[in-house]
């Protein structure tokens, strides 16, 4: 339509990364292109940024000590599960922010990973002993990553040639499938409604959580008294998977298979012209995608200690893609602001009112998710009129072939142009 | 056999309440070409509606342990035993349930389109999409909130009395079957004349054809597109208060299979040709209706869930759409 311009612009960039790469050098080749992304023109971080982020870092590592010790336990649960969906929530942004393919669908993967995790666990565990039991986590994670990329791959594979639209109504049908099939108990592996572990199996603790519980006590008078509780453990657990996932997939979107993403999101046909290979940038953001899902949903298993199907439901995959879309669809700190607003600021008010109202708390508690998804649906509606780019819009990227990679700020109209871009295109219409 | 015929009735009776609905999809992806994912939303609203009239005229208690806001409807406490108990009575307490539910949803449906979907008309097809999502959020829970997650639908004396109709050996269809597929029946048929012979109807086809060009030939491309968001919730009000009557429940989150299977309804019939959707609803009815008695009543949704991804890959044309080209 009118964004031949951008267009162009993006394919350059696939062009450029073939004949004008440097040399790069050992930090590059070691830390890849974390520090100075290569081709994003993209501002070199200013001292501001490095500050604001190091406060921020240092506030969320030193929140739950703080909350644990004075006793908010259940505030520090709901941190838990923020994280998980703003895990989540990354791993949805590669499909729709980047390759700009909607799904309606998450969940799915989100409960592969999640079933896989405990499935695999408890064997592992029998099989490595007590002695070794905290080597089941990690390496069951990992695993229900995989998992969940595969069925990714498997999906991608039927679904490539759906119109944007139709793929939204079968990734929405292929969640309530899983969903479906989880609650029926496929060859007696899920237990159906029940959920897992069955009764009899345990499962394992995570790594040091045993020693780190019985060795870290600090007491400061009557009121302050932190322990390394369930809660506290998964907190920085779940913190460290997301700054790692935050680091990767800023760096995926700065890669050339980024790239080709961004050029596939503004119009398909030109960037397969331009020698994009949509097949392999549509599977690869489909694999990716799933496998944050299938991370988190591995956390979320061992945070619980088991499961059943009923976190699954279609309501919470929308309730991802509002915390994607309404933050910014391509836009990591959009989706951080995204999550923390919509899962962060209904259990702040829950959290309230159960402290603070007594008896009446307990019927807002209740009501307090209801109000959540009403203004949800209507925050998305206003959201698509208004300011379809989100809370915190995607940046644009700007590449040049030749001297220095230009800031974004300069060129008015092309940024309006590129973010305007930002929101995901159906094919066949425009 | 007889199982069989059973579950061909079942089928029938639930694929003319998938058809209404489908209808309401296709209408609006034909001029549009958007899928408008609250219409699940709209069948819905419309059941709780209906419900909400049948509970006012045949309820007894319902008026009498009202809040003196409603006292002047205490006059409906004396026709109510005309409503529930005589033929006539009958038929005219349904024709009232049904144009409630029809014309309040249907102008439900209009105030959506105004608001909601008119100001993305021009933006990129998704936004329209995610759009409808949040809309159907909304609704979902303005409808939980205001009325309640589950209400019990009454049955009128008169229908609980009927016999059920002997058609041969011991198989019977119910009343409320009979009713339910003889009214989608006469309304599909009335929608088909209205659409190919009235000038409004061929306004909606010429409008769907090409929007620009309709306009230049002085249709008012706004009105029909409100003619269609009225059409197509009215119908979904009428599936929705059938759902209730037939099932005697109505709640808040019971939109979205029907709304996904009345979906796969219209893309296998050819989404965007109105005698595909009718054709699709029907056909997908008595899917389901076979597959949860021969196969697994467990994975009834499954299988309709599977129809509708092989229909897209294999045929994203349907059986009666032409396929499309898609042009750069």
């Amino acid at each position: 339509m009118t964004n031949t311009k951008n267009t162009s612009k993006n394919t350059t960039a696939a062009y450029e990364d073939q004949a004008v790469k440097g040399k790069p050098s050992a930090a590059e080749a070691v830390f890849g292109n974390i520090a100075k992304p290569m081709f994003s023109g993209k501002k070199a971080t200013t001292p501001l940024k490095i500050a604001l982020t190091a406060l921020l870092l240092v506030v969320l590592f030193v929140l739950p000590i703080y909350l644990q010790g004075m006793g908010e336990a259940l505030l520090l649960a709901s941190l838990v599960g923020i994280g998980l969906y703003v895990i989540l929530a990354l791993g949805l942004n590669i499909v729709i922010g980047y390759a700009g393919m909607l799904d309606f669908g998450r969940m799915a993967f989100y409960a592969v990973g999640t079933y896989a995790a405990i499935i695999l666990a408890i064997p592992l565990a029998n099989l490595l002993g007590p002695s070794l039991e905290g080597l089941v986590f990690p390496v069951v994670m990992v695993g229900a990553g995989l998992v969940a990329a595969f069925v990714g791959w498997l999906l991608s594979l039927p679904v490539m040639r759906l119109r944007g639209d139709y793929l939204a109504i079968v990734t929405l049908g292929f969640g309530e499938i899983v969903r479906i099939t989880l609650q029926n108990n496929p060859f007696d592996l899920t237990n159906g409604l029940l959920g897992l572990p069955k009764s009899g199996d345990f499962m394992p603790s995570p790594p040091f959580f045993e020693y780190l519980r019985d060795t870290v006590q600090w007491a400061i008078g009557n009121e302050f008294f932190f322990t390394v509780t369930r809660n506290v453990y998964w907190y920085y657990m779940v913190l460290i998977m997301l700054i790692i996932a935050i680091i990767v997939v800023r760096n995926q979107d700065n890669s050339r298979l980024g790239r080709s993403w961004a050029a596939m999101r503004e119009d398909e046909v030109a960037a397969s012209a331009m020698g994009v290979n949509i097949t392999k940038a549509k599977t690869w953001a489909f694999v990716l995608g799933a496998f944050w899902g299938g991370i988190a949903g591995a956390c979320f298993g061992f945070f619980l200690g088991g499961i059943s199907p009923e976190p699954f439901s279609f309501l919470n995959s929308v309730i991802v893609l509002a915390i994607v879309v309404i933050g910014g669809m391509g836009s990591i700190p959009g989706v951080l602001v995204g999550g923390v607003l919509i899962m962060g600021f209904p259990e702040l008010i829950r959290w309230f009112a159960m402290n603070h109202l007594g008896q009446a708390g307990g019927d807002i508690q209740s009501m307090v998710a209801n109000f959540r998804n009403l203004f949800l649906g209507l925050l998305m509606v206003i959201m698509m009129a208004v300011r379809t780019e989100g809370l915190i819009p995607m940046k644009p990227k700007f590449y040049k072939l030749f001297g220095k990679a230009k800031s974004g700020k300069g060129d008015n109209s092309d940024a309006s142009a590129a973010t305007t871009g930002a929101a995901p295109k159906g094919g066949a219409g425009s | 056999m007889e199982f069989f015929v059973q579950l061909l009735i079942d089928g029938l009776t639930l694929g003319g309440m998938y058809a209404l609905i489908a209808l309401g999809f296709t209408l609006v992806y034909g001029i549009l070409l958007m899928i408008n994912f609250a219409h699940a939303e709209m069948f819905m609203t419309g059941g709780f509606i209906g419900y909400g009239v049948l509970n006012l005229l045949s309820n007894e208690s319902t008026i009498a342990t009202a809040s003196d806001f409603f006292a002047p409807l205490s006059i409906l406490q004396s026709t109510q035993p005309f409503f529930t108990t005589t033929a006539l009575g009958f038929i005219l307490m349904m024709l009232i349930v049904f144009g409630v539910a029809a014309v309040l949803t249907g102008l439900l449906g209009m105030t959506i389109e105004r608001f909601a979907y008119r100001p993305l008309r021009n933006s990129p097809r998704l936004c329209a999409l995610i759009s409808a999502l949040g809309m159907s959020l909304f609704l979902q829970n303005f409808v939980l909130l205001a009325v309640g997650h589950r209400m019990v639908f009454p049955t009128p004396e008169f229908l609980a009395n009927l016999n059920a109709v002997p058609l041969f050996g011991s198989i019977r269809i119910a009343p409320i079957d009979l009713i339910i597929f003889v009214t989608c029946l006469v309304l599909l048929f009335t929608l088909d004349r209205f659409v190919s012979k009235s000038k409004l109807g061929k306004a909606m086809r010429a409008t769907s054809q090409d929007k620009d060009a309709a306009g230049l030939m002085g249709i008012n491309i706004n009105s029909v597109i409100a003619l269609t968001f009225f059409i197509g919730p009215a119908l979904g009000a009428v599936a929705g208060t059938f759902f209730g009557l037939k099932y005697g429940v109505v709640t808040f989150n019971m939109g979205l299979f029907p709304g996904i299977k009345a979906f796969t309804a219209a893309v296998l019939g050819g989404i965007g040709n109105l005698r595909g959707a009718m054709l699709g609803g029907f056909l997908i009815g008595v899917l389901e209706a076979l597959a949860s008695g021969y196969l697994s009543i467990a994975y009834r949704d499954v299988i309709t869930f599977a129809i509708l991804i092989l229909i897209l890959i294999f045929r994203p044309g349907g059986l009666l759409g032409e396929s499309v080209v898609e042009k750069v």
